[in-house]
């Protein structure tokens, strides 16, 4: 199961290389985020779309907030 | 949404995945590095000055009341460690009995901005409620300072 984040574990897993991905609509994602995202729409979600990512490798993903 | 997709990237054999749950609104709240078309513009932590006095639950009134009409505002802030803040102190509360302390005569829980709240809807807010100033703060609660409505563009129309 996913481990749930707080900024400052986001801060950290990023300083030590971690991958990120917001899960926002593309129109959303064009407008702001986070600095070095990079998106993957949830509808998008699939094998495909993250075969750039390394599944060996912590993946951090974020939406909007927590609504 | 970002549950689903954590699930979903553990589905797909990604082994450590951890979900942000508080998102980017958390993360804009903060300030903190941010990409894309909208990434530069002003927001309120830019203009959030700290020229506001403050002082501790347990200060005499009368200790504090000198700090404010040495600042630009005609109140103060009551702030906590970590600069959480508690309360303000409002002229009347100033001009009372010099020995109450501020926790006796504060309004307790002012309103708040957060850091990446857009300048036309501070601006839209403060004109709405008749503000000259709104105080900005963390998502933590933390103060970051004070906004003029001076500083804002003119009102519209």
């Amino acid at each position: 199961m996913a481990s749930p984040a707080r900024v400052a574990d986001v801060r950290g897993l990023l300083a030590a290389g971690a991958q990120l991905v917001e899960v926002l609509p593309e129109a959303e994602y064009a407008k702001l985020h986070i600095e070095g995202a990079r998106n993957i729409p949830l509808k998008l979600l699939d094998a495909d779309r993250t075969a750039d990512l390394d599944p060996g490798e912590p993946v951090v993903v974020y939406c909007h907030d927590a609504l | 949404m970002s549950p689903r997709a954590a699930c979903r990237l553990e589905t797909l054999g990604f082994e450590q995945v951890f979900d942000y749950v508080e998102g980017k609104a958390d993360w804009l709240a903060r300030s903190l590095p941010t990409e894309g078309e909208r990434a530069g513009e002003r927001r309120a932590g830019h203009l959030a000055r700290r020229d506001i006095a403050t002082c501790r639950l347990s200060e005499r009134v009368g200790d504090v009341h000198p700090r404010v009409e040495a600042s630009p505002y005609g109140f103060a802030l009551v702030v906590a460690d970590g600069d959480v803040l508690l309360g303000r102190l409002r002229r009347a509360a100033l001009e009372g009995d010099p020995d109450r302390r501020a926790e006796e005569v504060m309004e307790p829980g002012p309103s708040t901005v957060r850091l990446d709240t857009a300048l036309d809807a501070l601006a839209e807010r403060l004109d709405r409620l008749g503000l000259k100033t709104v105080v900005v703060s963390t998502p933590d609660g933390a103060l970051v300072g004070v906004v003029r409505r001076e500083e804002l563009a003119a009102p519209r129309g």
